[in-house]
C-alpha cells in the first residue's frame, strides 16, 4: 500500500521529528510512504480567524498535491478534521454563493481518503500492537479535534496500551481544552493561559513523565507552559511512541 | 440590548479582570463541575437522548421556517383565551408598552419572574426611570439585584457569588427593599433561603402587576410555559390582578405535543434534573382565577435579523439551557460578565453579535471568545453547531459581507482594527500557494534559529508572556525527505 504523508505545515517547519516518526512507523508496518514536496497547509488557520475565502486557495492546492493517492495520512487530529470536516462546507458555502460546483468538486476525491494517524492505524491497517516499546509512564491527552471533530474515540488509547513498557495513567479532565485554540492563543491569551496551566497542573499531578497527544500545536501549547512552568514533564507526539522500538528507542 | 452593558471593553480586556479575580475563578470552576458533572449523568439515563435530541432541532428549525404563520397563529389564540397582543420591534418600543401597561394600573411596584427577554432590553431600568420600583423574585436575581450586580449566568445568575458573600449582601440590603433580613442570619443554604422567603412572600401578595418571560409559548391554544425550581415564578404568575409577559418572537412551539421533547430535554441539561419541579402553563385569563387582564409582549429586537441569516439562525433554536456555559472551559475562566451581555457563554457569543450587530468592541470580539473546542456544540440539546457560528461571525468581523440590520439588506464594512491581520494572513495565503516560498522561509527560520529571541513582537508577545518558544529545527522536514530520499539513504 502506498499513502501519502501530509504532515501540515507546523510539524514540518517545528517538529520534522514526527513527520520521520511517522515515515519509520508506516514503514515498518510495511506501507510505502511518499512525501509530496509540494504541500503547504490545509488552510484551518485562514478558515477560523475567518478568512474562508482566503482559505480556498490552499484547500485547492491541498486537492491538487494529494490527488491520486489511495490514502493520505496525516499525524494531527485537527489538520485531518479541516479536511474531512470544513472542506466539505467551504464547497458548499461557495455553491451558496453562486459560484458553482467547482470548489466542492476539486475538494470532494482528497476528503474521504484523508486519515489522522491512529485512525489509519487501527480502521484501514487493522493493527493495534504496533510493535513498539517505550518503557515510560505516559498520560494521553485528547486534543478536541480528534476527539470531538474526527471521533478518534479510543483508537489512540489502544494503540498505547499495547505499546511494551508503556504505563498509561489517567489524566483527570482529560477532555478539555488544552488552550491552544490556534489564534485564540493570542487574541485571548490570558484565558488561553489559564487553560493551559490547569491542564499542565492536572498532568502533573498524574506523576507521569510524559504528556502524550496526537497534535503538535496543542503540544506546542502545553510543552510551552511546561517549560515556563518548569515542570518536569514532556510533551511526545503518539507518532514518536508509536515508532518507538527496542532496537530505535525514541529519543 | 441592556443598557447596563453598555460600554463594555472588547472580551479579553474584560477576560483579563476575572481571571485576576481568585475568589470568582473559585466560584465559578466549583459551580460549573459540579453542574457539568451531573447533567452528564442525568442526560446518560435516556436512551433516546440523541433521537430527542435531533427532535427538538427539527421542531425549532420547522417553527422558525414557518415563523410568521404560527405567531399569526399565536396571536389569534391569545386574543381568543381573552389576552392582549402587543408587537414590539425593538427594546424601547417594548419598554414603552410595558411601562405604558404598569402605568394604566395605577401601580407603581411589580413583582417580576425570572426572565432573560425582559434583562436583554434592560426594562427594570426603563420602570425606574418612569418610577416604578421592580422586583425580582427569583433566588439568584434577588442576590444580584440586591448586590447592585449584573447576572453572570443565564440559568444560575449569581453563580459567580457563593454563601458567605450572599449572607452579607442579604444582611446588608434587604432592609432597604423590604423586609430585612433576620438577625444572625448565618450562611447555611437554609437560613439564606427562608431569609428570602419571608422577604419575598411579602411582596408576592402586595403586588397588583407580574412581570414574567416564558420558556415557550404554544400556537395552536395560545398557552406560555415557564419551568422554574422554586416556585416563585408560579406565585408571580397566579397572584397579580395584571400579568405581562415579555417574551422573544422564537420561543414558540407548533402544538402541545412539540413540549414532549423539550419538557424533557431542558431540565436535564439546565438542573441535571429529570424533571423541572415546577411547570406553569397560562392561557388568557379565567374568571375568578389567576390575573384578570393580560398582556403579551412579543420581542423581536434583532431576532427577525438573525433569522435572515442561513448560518447564524440555527442561535434561535436556543431553549436558554445553559449546558455550553457549564461545559465551556472560556466561561469557566472568563465569568459570565466578560462577555458584556444577558446571555453570557458560548451561546452568548453567538446570539449577542447577531442581536446587536458587530459594530461595538465587546460584540467584534465575541466570536473570538472561544478555542472552538466544540464542547458546546456536543451539550446542546438542539444541537446548535456554536463553532460553526463562531466562525461565521469571524468572517462577517473581518471581511465584512450580506448582512440584515433592522430589516435592511446592507453590506457590512471589515472591522478597522483587522487590517493588520488581513495583510498578514493575505501575506501567509501567498506563501502557502507557493512551496517554493514556504521552504525558503524555513530555510531561513533554520538558518538563523540561534539568533532568534526569547520573546516575540507584536502580537506574539502574548504568546511568549507565559509560554516558552519550541527552539526551531536545524533541518524541516521536507529537506530531510529529499536529502535522505524519504529516510532511505539515512545513516541512523
Amino acid at each position: 500500500m502506498r499513502v501519502a504523508l501530509f504532515l501540515t505545515c507546523v510539524n514540518d517547519t517545528l517538529y520534522p521529528d514526527t513527520g520521520r516518526a511517522v515515515v519509520r512507523l508506516l514503514n515498518r508496518l510495511g506501507v510505502e510512504v511518499d512525501f509530496p514536496v509540494d504541500q503547504t497547509c490545509c488552510g484551518q488557520a485562514h478558515y477560523n480567524t475567518g478568512y474562508r475565502h482566503g482559505a480556498e486557495p490552499l484547500a485547492r492546492h491541498f486537492a491538487e498535491v494529494f490527488e491520486g493517492y489511495e490514502a493520505i495520512v496525516t499525524p494531527s487530529g485537527s489538520c485531518g478534521a479541516m479536511v474531512r470536516e470544513l472542506y466539505p462546507r467551504m464547497g458548499e458555502r461557495a455553491r451558496a454563493e453562486g459560484r458553482g460546483d467547482t470548489l466542492a468538486r476539486t475538494l470532494a476525491p482528497v476528503v474521504p481518503r484523508t486519515y489522522e494517524l491512529t485512525e489509519f492505524l487501527v480502521d484501514v491497517l487493522g493493527v493495534t500492537d504496533v510493535g513498539a516499546s517505550y518503557p515510560h509512564r505516559v498520560t494521553y491527552h485528547p486534543t478536541c479535534h480528534g476527539l470531538r471533530g474526527l471521533g478518534l474515540g479510543d483508537r489512540p488509547r489502544r494503540l498505547l496500551e499495547a505499546v511494551r513498557g508503556l504505563e498509561l495513567v489517567e489524566l483527570p479532565g482529560a477532555e478539555e481544552c488544552c488552550g491552544f485554540g490556534g489564534t485564540f492563543a493570542v487574541k485571548n491569551a490570558d484565558v488561553s493561559a489559564a487553560m493551559g496551566a490547569d491542564k499542565v497542573r492536572n498532568a502533573e499531578s498524574t506523576g507521569a513523565e510524559v504528556l502524550c497527544a496526537a497534535d503538535n500545536s496543542c503540544l506546542m501549547h502545553i510543552g510551552g507552559t511546561m517549560s515556563r512552568l518548569r515542570v518536569g514533564m514532556r510533551p511526545v507526539h503518539i507518532a514518536e511512541i508509536l515508532a518507538s522500538t527496542e532496537e530505535v528507542p525514541a529519543v | 440590548m441592556s443598557g447596563t452593558f453598555v460600554g463594555m471593553p472588547a472580551f479579553p480586556e474584560a477576560a483579563h479582570d476575572a481571571l485576576a479575580d481568585p475568589t470568582l475563578r473559585g466560584n465559578l470552576r466549583h459551580a460549573t463541575r459540579t453542574i457539568r458533572a451531573k447533567r452528564a449523568r442525568a442526560v446518560a439515563e435516556l436512551p433516546d437522548w440523541a433521537r430527542l435530541r435531533a427532535a427538538g432541532r427539527r421542531i425549532k428549525d420547522h417553527t422558525l421556517r414557518h415563523l410568521d404563520r404560527y405567531l399569526e397563529q399565536l396571536e389569534e389564540a391569545v386574543t381568543a383565551a381573552g389576552g392582549t397582543v402587543h408587537w414590539a420591534a425593538d427594546a424601547d418600543e417594548a419598554n414603552r408598552i410595558v411601562t405604558g401597561l404598569v402605568r394604566a394600573t395605577g401601580e407603581s411596584e411589580v413583582v417580576k419572574v425570572k426572565s432573560m427577554a425582559t434583562q436583554e432590553i434592560g426594562l427594570n431600568e426603563a420602570l425606574e426611570a418612569a418610577g416604578i420600583r421592580a422586583y425580582e423574585t427569583d433566588l439568584a436575581e434577588l442576590i444580584v439585584q440586591l448586590g447592585g450586580d449584573r447576572p453572570s449566568h443565564i440559568l444560575v445568575p449569581a453563580i459567580h457569588r457563593n454563601r458567605g458573600e450572599i449572607r452579607e449582601i442579604f444582611a446588608r440590603e434587604m432592609g432597604d427593599w423590604g423586609r430585612p433580613a433576620p438577625a444572625g442570619l448565618t450562611d447555611t443554604p437554609a437560613d439564606l433561603a427562608e431569609a428570602a422567603r419571608l422577604h419575598l412572600r411579602e411582596k408576592f401578595l402586595r403586588a397588583k402587576v407580574g412581570i414574567s418571560g416564558a420558556n415557550f409559548m404554544v400556537a395552536e391554544t395560545g398557552t406560555l410555559v415557564v419551568v422554574e425550581s422554586e416556585g416563585n415564578g408560579r406565585m408571580c404568575l397566579t397572584l397579580p390582578e395584571t400579568l405581562i409577559s415579555v417574551v422573544g418572537i422564537e420561543k414558540i412551539v407548533p402544538t402541545w405535543r412539540d413540549l414532549e421533547v423539550f419538557l424533557q430535554t431542558l431540565p436535564r441539561s439546565s438542573t441535571a434534573e429529570r424533571m423541572n419541579p415546577y411547570t406553569s402553563t397560562w392561557t388568557g385569563t379565567t374568571d375568578e382565577d389567576g390575573p384578570a387582564a393580560f398582556h403579551l409582549v412579543l420581542l423581536d429586537n434583532g431576532r427577525t435579523d438573525t433569522l435572515a441569516d442561513e448560518i447564524g439562525r440555527q442561535a434561535l433554536r436556543c431553549i436558554r439551557c445553559s449546558a455550553c456555559l457549564n461545559v465551556c472551559p472560556v466561561y469557566e475562566r472568563a465569568g459570565g460578565h466578560a462577555y458584556g451581555s444577558v446571555y453570557p457563554g458560548p451561546i452568548g457569543a453567538i446570539l449577542s453579535p447577531q442581536l446587536r450587530g458587530t459594530g461595538s468592541e465587546i460584540d467584534a470580539s465575541l466570536p473570538y471568545a472561544s478555542s472552538l473546542c466544540g464542547a458546546c456544540y456536543e451539550v446542546c440539546p438542539v444541537a446548535i453547531d456554536i463553532p460553526e457560528v463562531l466562525v461565521h461571525l469571524r468572517e462577517r468581523v473581518v471581511q465584512g459581507g450580506p448582512a440584515v440590520r433592522e430589516g435592511n439588506r446592507v453590506v457590512l464594512k471589515p472591522a478597522k482594527r483587522h487590517a493588520a491581520e488581513r495583510a498578514a494572513m493575505r501575506a501567509a495565503r501567498w506563501a502557502l500557494t507557493h512551496p517554493a516560498a514556504l521552504r525558503g522561509g524555513q530555510r531561513l527560520a533554520s538558518r538563523t534559529r540561534r539568533l532568534h529571541p526569547r520573546t516575540l513582537p507584536g502580537p506574539g508577545r502574548a504568546w511568549s508572556a507565559t509560554r516558552d518558544l519550541p527552539p526551531v529545527p536545524a533541518e524541516p522536514f521536507r529537506d530531510w525527505w529529499q536529502r535522505t530520499n524519504g529516510g532511505r539513504d539515512d545513516g541512523k
